[in-house]
């Protein structure tokens, strides 16, 4: 070795091993402790977080009958690079009974990338959807025969009955704007969109589940990762009961079909809406599934706007109902006592002419009876004229007392969707109008009988009936029969003694006055019917009332709209929703009938 | 010695080799059973899967590393020539008994199982370079003592990378290099080897890049010129020549620097500059060699000339001989190319794999891009990978160092031998494990072009870990034999 003069190269090649080996120790400590970007590549190579959808919360009435359930709809999804060998396309198309031309436009649809751009021969794509379980089962029961076929369990909303669609709402895709605001949605997800499945989407959409699965590289499931470690379970939707009554509900509507109108019943004690009815209406099935879109576009465009929910968010002059409201206010503030006697010249009254043939003059239970115009244009100007000439002071004190009722505002703890506010003018309107010193009583009597300025939706007239029944409250009308607490119950700062006086007038009107045909015999009922005035055409049709009067149980509001006198229209669908709600049954079968099947407007269309 | 032949082997056998080798060979089933391993997949014996073949492959492997010790070792001696041209036949007739596998002419199957010739052929041409490197008259004084080792190694390279077409396999007999660097040979080859490889990469990576220097092949000229220069200042001990080395870069450095300052104002002809630098300096460098009868410099002059076939060389080698597949991994590895789906899939791929094992590794077993399958060939070719994701930083220089520590051993091993054919045997046997850890690990870490040979020991395969472990038993039965020849 000592006359080997190549001896030291031992080390030069010694050195090289030693030279790679730390040059890749130092390649390996770039990798695998600098380089972060590796550990999400992985986990987006191998991870799939696929979602486990919770089924949404039920809903129910109040009576805990099912109104809103979820019913399986299936989806065939297929994995292109899985269907290869012993594929029979005719005994396919024959279990789905499909043509074998509508499989191939299918299959071409599916692989054009520009209309389906994730197309990947490795993920599913989906075939047909929508499927309902008897489309699906006779392929099922083969679906061995078909490698690469899928079949996809979603849900969809499906209703017991067809019947408050405006309430109830619909479920649809969330869109960007819901995916920005919440976190919880991703794209395809779907959420309440109106109504109460939109006010309670929290509660009844429950909680997604994910899992965990591993992917390989060709895009197949592998089972899942760390054993499940990861996965959440999903957590079902809270079920709804809602405080309708849907009985009740379906009468209304029925009655209320052929026509322009709603009906809104509350319980007066609770504030729990037992009924809230729109008309036109629309089948809740229609705004389910693949038709969805088309659906609803074809509501939208029609002239008479079924998805209007006019109960909440048309508002009318309130007409003569108004009456109960001023007689109220007029007693409390010293205006009148109930031995008040006005005069009455009957249609050649002035200012304002009675639309009746009473006696005269009236005291106050006989002007509701009567719903006598000039004994509350009387009474409205003595109030406005009682301490000064100035009438702002007045006007602002009637006006906060108007207001109690819940007239003029939102009912902004309720869970109801969208309201309109109506409106009880304010001062400053009319200001604005006449100038500060060029308005009186007289320019403003319209407002004595309920017409002009002032402008209600039925669900504050239903609440105002209901706030006479109560003498002094009322509880801000609500739809979640659970939701109590949330719910305030509004003091009126009116004496009882007073709405004695009102009560029994309006019990009158059901007996000697407007509403005497529609009484009947088993139940004690209170009432008051009106008209708003239209300039654009026929007068509204308006009633409120309430029963049994001794103990209230039930309010009820009804518009139906060119339907001329409150009497004729809007009195027998209240008393008929009444007589429906207390004795459980309606027995005046004829008069069901009669109204039901009365068409009043020729546009409206059943959906 | 009649003894030794039964009995006393075992007592001269280099056991710590021995400890070395199973360690590898059984970490490398683990990990084969971890690449392989799906869901559904039970045990680790189980011989429809790659795990349980491999184990069959261990126990013969085994077997055949007890045979080979227990043979004479003059046996080896003796048969190696014959060995060489038994190789040699086979060799040429593997193609027309092979059937094609994924482009490869070099299996041939034995009924249930493929064998690959040109495993064993590195053992035979290994015994063969010893004994004929090995004869006492036999030494390196002038490049003729080195055309008959070429010819030895380079008809088998010739054939499996023409006619089997397994380049990584051809290549591995570049391995003899560093034999030959051991027995004498000048280490300007090994420089040139180097510099050849360098200058390869620049110019295809470069070739075509406008540089500051001057556009193309002009400006790499230069560059090349550069660094020969820098290559001859610190091998050559003649201080004139140092010296002129020094100046070379001095002024060329000195040209550049000025023309690139001027360049922020007046546009310099960078091409015509370059050549003009290359014509002076090799002018220049004649002149001086012939006047000071330095010769030495003239090998610089007419290297530098050299380059400019040879940057022209590479071209032609890179778009007219090169396979397209070989070419497109060449430019994904030189970043020339980004084809994470294509050609450069298999190395992102292990990339991720590796780099998502972290520092400790997600566990045995636990690897979720080996197991998924994400990167190709990962119980083979690409077995690393399963070692950097499932064991992490730790796990991976454990196996390197591992390997390095063998490696180092067997060059131990070899400087021990008194005799020269047993050393220039066991360098051989260095020198394979080192190319082979080199390349594949190179490969895998995305350092080097795919090349797809196999990580000793540690790759799924009979062919290859049988040819191995005749490669490094037939070196412990000639080292035992060391002690035997004392006594």
């Amino acid at each position: 070795m000592i006359n080997d003069p190549t001896y030291r190269r031992r080390y030069v090649i010694s050195g090289i091993a030693v030279v790679v080996v730390l040059v890749y120790i130092v390649r390996l400590f770039y990798l695998q402790v600098i380089d972060q970007s590796t550990k999400d590549q992985a986990d987006n190579n191998a991870l799939v977080k696929q979602t486990i959808y919770p089924s949404r919360g039920l809903i129910y009435d109040r009576n805990g009958e099912l109104l809103v359930f979820n019913q399986p709809i299936y989806e065939i999804t297929m994995v292109m690079r899985e269907m290869k060998q012993g594929w029979d396309t005719a005994a396919f198309c024959a279990c789905l009974g499909i043509t074998d031309k509508e499989f191939d436009e299918r299959i071409a649809e599916i692989k054009d990338r520009r209309k389906n751009r994730g197309y990947s021969r490795w993920t599913p794509q989906v075939f047909m959807s929508q499927l309902k379980k008897e489309d699906i089962a006779s392929l099922q029961e083969s679906l061995f025969l078909f490698p690469g076929v899928h079949i996809q369990k979603r849900t969809l909303r499906d209703y017991t009955y067809k019947a408050a669609a405006h309430v109830l709402g619909s479920v649809g895709e969330v869109n960007q704007n819901d995916i920005d605001r919440d976190d919880y949605y991703t794209r395809g997800d779907y959420s309440g969109r109106d109504g109460l499945e939109r006010t309670y989407e929290k509660q009844l959409r429950g909680e997604k589940g994910v899992e965990v699965l591993m992917r390989d590289s060709r895009g197949r499931m592998q089972g899942s990762y760390k054993n499940g470690e990861l996965d959440r379970t999903a957590k079902a939707g809270t079920d709804l009961y809602t405080t309708l009554d849907i009985q009740l509900q379906l009468l209304a509507e029925e009655l209320l079909s052929g026509k322009i109108g709603s009906a809104v019943a509350i319980e007066p004690k609770t504030g729990e809406i037992l009924a809230l009815a729109s008309n036109p209406t629309w089948n809740p099935k229609l705004l389910v599934g693949k038709e969805r879109s088309k659906n609803y576009n074809a509501l939208l465009n029609d002239k008479t706007k079924p998805l209007l929910n006019r109960a909440t968010q048309a508002t009318y002059p309130p007409g003569s109902t108004f009456k109960t409201i001023q007689a109220l206010v007029c007693l409390e503030q010293g205006a009148i006592t109930p031995n008040t006697l006005y005069p009455c010249s009957g249609p050649g009254s002035s200012p304002i002419k009675c639309t009746h043939h009473h006696g005269s003059p009236v005291a106050l239970d006989k002007a509701i009876e009567q719903s006598c115009n000039p004994y509350f244009w009387c009474a409205f100007r003595d109030l406005m004229q009682k301490d000064n000439k100035d009438i702002h002071k007045p006007y602002e004190k009637w006006r906060n007392a108007v207001m109690q009722f819940g007239l003029g505002q939102k009912f902004t703890d309720s869970d109801l969707g969208e309201q309109s506010s109506g409106s009880i003018p304010s001062t400053r309107l009319y200001d604005k109008f006449y100038g500060p010193n060029g308005w009186k009583a007289i320019t403003i009597r319209s407002l004595s009988i309920g017409q002009g300025e002032i402008i209600v939706t039925p669900l504050q007239l239903a609440n105002q009936a209901a706030a006479i029944a109560n003498e002094g409250y009322y509880i801000s009308p609500h739809l979640n029969k659970n939701d109590s607490m949330r719910i305030h119950r509004h003091n009126i700062d009116i004496q009882k003694k007073h709405f004695d006086e009102v009560k029994a007038g309006m019990h009158r009107v059901m007996v000697y006055g407007t509403g005497r045909h529609y009484a009947i015999d088993s139940l004690h009922m209170a009432g008051k019917t009106g008209t708003a005035q239209n300039p654009h055409g026929r007068d509204h049709a308006i009633f409120i009332g309430f029963a049994p009067v001794e103990d209230p149980k039930i309010a009820v509001a009804v518009v139906v709209e060119n339907a001329g006198f409150g009497a004729t229209w809007a009195a027998p669908i209240a008393s008929m929703m009444m007589e429906q709600y207390l004795n459980g049954e309606m027995k005046r079968k004829d008069l069901k009938k009669n109204i039901s099947e009365r068409v009043l407007n020729e546009s409206v269309k059943k959906w | 010695m009649r003894a030794s032949r039964n009995g006393n082997i075992w007592q001269h056998v280099d056991w710590m080799t021995i400890g070395l080798f199973l360690v590898l060979v059984i970490f490398g089933w683990l990990n084969i059973y971890g690449a392989s391993y799906t869901f559904d997949q039970t045990s680790i014996f189980d011989f429809s899967n790659r795990a349980g073949k491999q184990f069959a492959w261990i126990g013969g492997s085994v077997l055949m590393g007890i045979i080979l010790l227990l043979i004479d070792y003059r046996t080896y001696d003796v048969l190696t020539y014959i060995a060489y041209g038994a190789m040699l036949l086979l060799l040429l007739a593997t193609p027309f008994l092979a059937h094609d596998i994924k482009g490869s002419m070099s299996w041939i199957s034995l009924g249930p199982v493929s064998l690959q010739p040109a495993e064993f052929a590195k053992c035979i041409v290994a015994l063969t370079i010893a004994k004929y490197m090995g004869r006492y008259d036999y030494k390196i004084r002038t490049w003729r003592d080195l055309i008959v080792p070429f010819v030895l190694i380079g008809v088998p390279a010739l054939i499996i990378m023409v006619l089997q077409k397994e380049t990584g396999s051809a290549l591995v007999f570049a391995a003899f290099l560093l034999v030959f660097y051991r027995q004498g040979m000048s280490g300007y080859v090994l420089w040139m080897g180097v510099a050849a490889v360098a200058f390869f990469i620049i110019s295809i990576r470069w070739g075509a890049v406008a540089l500051p220097l001057g556009t193309g092949s002009l400006g790499i000229m230069v560059c090349m010129l550069l660094l020969t220069a820098v290559e001859v200042y610190f091998i050559c001990r003649d201080h004139y020549i140092r010296y002129q080395a020094l100046i070379m870069v001095g002024a060329i450095t000195a040209i550049y620097g000025i023309c690139l300052i001027i360049n922020i104002w007046v546009p310099m002809p960078f091409d015509w500059i370059s050549m003009g630098i290359v014509i002076a300096l090799v002018i220049y460098t004649i002149f001086v060699s012939l006047y000071w009868r330095k010769y030495m410099l003239l090998i610089l002059a007419a290297f530098t000339l050299f380059c400019i076939g040879y940057t022209h060389a590479c071209d032609f080698v890179f778009t007219r001989v090169l396979q397209p597949h070989q070419r497109i991994r060449i430019e994904v590895l030189l970043g020339m190319k980004e084809d994470p789906a294509g050609a450069g899939y298999n190395v992102n791929q292990a990339r991720i794999a590796i780099g998502s094992g972290r520092f400790f590794g997600k566990g045995y077993l636990n690897g979720t891009q080996t197991k998924l399958q994400f990167v190709p060939e990962q119980d083979t070719d690409f077995i690393f990978c399963t070692v950097g994701e499932e064991w992490g930083f730790v796990g991976s220089v454990g196996v390197l160092l591992v390997y390095l520590y063998f490696i180092l051993h067997l060059i131990e091993i070899a400087e021990r031998q008194r005799n020269v054919s047993t050393r220039i045997y066991a360098y051989s046997v260095a020198s394979i494990f080192l190319f082979h850890l080199t390349i594949n690990v190179g490969m895998v870490l995305g350092l080097l072009p795919v090349i797809g040979i196999p990580l000793p020991f540690f790759s799924y395969g009979g062919s290859s870990l049988w040819g191995f472990t005749m490669l490094l038993f037939i070196l412990l039965r000639l080292d035992a034999a060391r002690m035997e020849q004392l006594n």
